[in-house]
């Protein structure tokens, strides 16, 4: 599929470092219910510092759900989620604290359109983070040169591509410094032609070293970047293995089916 | 499929060609606009017809034929049978301030005045030196309430009763409004909000608020008011007046800011929560902006409206401008002009409301920043 999209892009394995000391997010046992509906049964999930997972499944298996708990966006009901050092309980602070070390890419991009692009980098830094506006402006334009667009600081979102956007929104994250990045399909709302520019922002973070959390059906990109492929299934983590090991000899049965769908297509 | 009679694919550049003929341009507006269908034709025939023959008939009454030089109504009559504005030339100070004494007419004036110094920097958002210009803008309800009644430091004191016409109808109106618009978004905020005990108090006072005619207040506010009140506390009618209007307003203001809170995809709430914003930091510069825009054609909307429910205060005998229509009958000499006085009446209305109109249009354009 994409795997050609990526061929230019050699993600060297080997320049990525793994801390096999430093967790960075701990999951375990943690459920969550929708009202009566069990959502995510018995998740537990140990991610190291400067891991890189890719997260895979059916529609409505809990991706999403899963790792929207991991900044709060969704409350679990049991079990306990760490993210560095920090356990997530109700306590507001504790919530708001995870939330900075926390970046999170949306499918949709949920930009503020009602802002500039630069002001939409600088917002948090300024208003979280307490940072002189002088300082996060340098802050951002430098995040907006990475993305490779620094010429659009000034224009509103309304005004760019999609993949536009979407690098924009994985700058605004990056510019809070984060930890750990969330993404969740960051690119399934893009037209094929601007998928590879999304993705190749997305190696070069994985390249120097960021932890990330990552669903998306790119299993090319899956292939190149993760060290760990997880699939989930109603509600469940039903396999997880490094990616060669992952595609080429599926365990589960459910993993084995979703993947001949997904290639085959 | 691959017929080859036909032209599937262009094999030589086609030029540019000019639009056909009548499409564009003034010909092509009209023809487009006016006469696009059979329909649209006869309704626009009417339309000029109904344009025909009522505006010069108004025209000759209100300006060929008028009168402004007279003493009474029948000597208005004597010299033509157009409108007889002299009424209002001999009348319009009153119809402007009431029965405020004359030789202090300058403290109104001076308010009113001041009352565009403190509107610039509220409305014009990327003014130099806003930041100070503002505090003058959240002083200004003090500056205009010690100019209006005075009593201490020099000033002479004016009672509430000789307030009226226009000014009592700007001291109604630019408080209500004023205050309706924070009290009516604190109101959606906390009926939006998951918090049980602040939302149902929202919903109690917005249902019930909404549920009452204006008149039924106002009564309250004349009447009532003081049964609830602790004794000795007796506050201004025009206070009250005021407070009742304002509530009314907030709750009709609540429910248009909520449809714009609605109407906001989660999404942004969602981002501003991941980047770690709290809940009035992402209110302030996430929600509120996008959703008070949203909500502009609605605010305006109800700022109007608000504008001329003042009028309903004659009820309670307040002289605000319909207020005085009744006194100036009284006077031998102007018995039986009406359509003059209300002609005069609509237009000063008119004036503030298209303003208003007009300024939340601008706005609308200038905070358009392209689709999401
Ligand atoms: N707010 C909600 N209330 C009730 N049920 C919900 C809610 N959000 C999600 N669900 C349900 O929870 C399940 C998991 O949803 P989730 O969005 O996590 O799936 P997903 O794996 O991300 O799917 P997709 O690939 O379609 O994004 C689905 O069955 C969905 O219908
Ligand atoms: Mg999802």
């Amino acid at each position: 599929m994409s795997d050609a999209n990526l061929a230019d892009v050699q993600a060297d394995r080997s320049k990525m470092q793994i801390s096999d000391t430093d967790v960075a997010i701990e999951i375990s046992g943690m459920n969550k219910w929708y009202g009566d509906f069990h959502v995510l049964r018995d998740i537990n999930l140990k991610v190291m510092r400067g891991e890189r997972i890719v997260i895979c499944g059916p529609s409505g298996s809990g991706k999403s759900t899963m790792i929207r708990c991991i900044n709060r966006l969704e409350e679990h009901q049991k079990g306990r989620i760490v993210v560095d050092g920090i356990e997530l309980t109700s306590d507001l602070k504790k919530i708001d604290e995870i939330r900075r070390e926390v970046g999170m890419c949306f499918q949709h991009f949920n930009l503020f359109p009602h802002l500039t692009i630069l002001e939409n980098c600088t917002l948090a830094p300024i208003w979280v983070r307490k940072m002189p506006k002088k300082q996060a402006e340098e802050i951002a334009m430098h995040y907006l040169e990475r993305v490779k667009i620094p010429e659009q600081a000034n224009k509103y979102p309304g005004q760019l591509s999609g993949g536009q956007q979407q690098r924009v929104a994985i700058a605004r994250s990056l510019c809070m410094n984060p930890k750990v990045m969330l993404f969740d399909e960051p690119t399934s709302a893009l037209d094929p032609e601007m998928i590879k520019e999304v993705l190749d922002v997305m190696i070069g973070l994985a390249e120097e070293g960021m932890t990330m959390l990552c669903v998306t059906h790119e299993m090319g990109f899956a292939r190149k970047v993760a060290n760990r492929v997880i699939f989930m299934d109603q509600g469940q983590i039903v396999e997880q293995n490094e990616p060669e090991p992952f595609f080429t000899n599926p365990q589960h049965e459910r993993t084995q089916l979703f993947l001949s769908q997904i290639l085959n297509h | 499929m691959s017929d080859n009679s036909v032209a599937f694919v262009a094999t030589s550049d086609k030029p540019q060609l000019p639009a056909p003929q009548g499409t564009t341009g003034a010909v092509g507006w009209v023809r487009q606009n006016l006469f696009s269908s059979s329909l649209n034709t006869v309704l626009t025939l009417l339309s000029i017809f109904v344009v025909f023959s009522v505006v010069p008939g108004i025209v000759d009454w209100a300006f060929v034929k008028s009168v402004w030089n007279a003493n009474s109504l029948d000597e208005c009559r004597q010299i033509s049978d157009g409108a007889c504005w002299a009424v209002v030339r001999e009348r319009y100070n009153q119809f402007l301030f009431g029965f405020y004494p004359t030789e202090l007419y300058w403290r109104p004036i001076l308010a009113f005045v001041l009352l565009f110094v403190a509107l610039v920097p509220a409305l014009w958002d990327n003014m130099p030196g806003r930041g100070k210009a503002l505090i003058f803008s959240m002083a200004y309800p003090f500056v205009a309430f010690y100019l209006i009644w005075g009593g201490f430091g020099g000033l002479e004191y004016v009672s509430s009763s000789q307030l009226g016409g226009l000014l009592l109808t700007m001291i109604i109106g630019v408080a209500g409004i004023s205050f309706s618009l924070p009290i009516g978004i604190i109101l959606a905020l906390s009926r939006s909000s998951n918090l049980p005990i602040v939302k149902s108090l929202a919903v109690i006072f917005i249902e019930f608020i909404r549920g009452v005619p204006l008149i039924t207040l106002l009564f309250v506010a004349h009447v009532l008011l003081n049964y609830f009140l602790p004794k000795g506390v007796n506050f201004d009618i025009v206070l009250r007046v005021v407070i009742m209007v304002t509530l009314f307003a907030s709750a009709y203001m609540a429910e248009v800011i909520r449809g714009g809170l609605a109407a906001l995809p989660k999404g942004q709430y969602e981002a501003a929560d991941a980047l770690g914003l709290g809940y009035w930091q992402s209110m302030r510069l996430i929600i509120l902006p996008q959703a008070l825009k949203i909500s502009i054609p609605g605010i305006v909307n109800t700022f109007i409206g608000l504008f001329k429910d003042t009028t309903l205060v004659l009820i309670i005998g307040l002289m605000d401008p319909l207020g005085l229509v009744a006194p100036t009958l009284g006077d031998q000499r102007w018995n039986g002009i009406v359509v003059e006085l209300y002609a005069f009446i609509a237009f000063m209305f008119f004036i503030f409301c298209f303003a208003m109109s007009r300024y939340s249009m601008y706005l609308e354009r200038k905070l358009h920043t392209g689709h999401r």
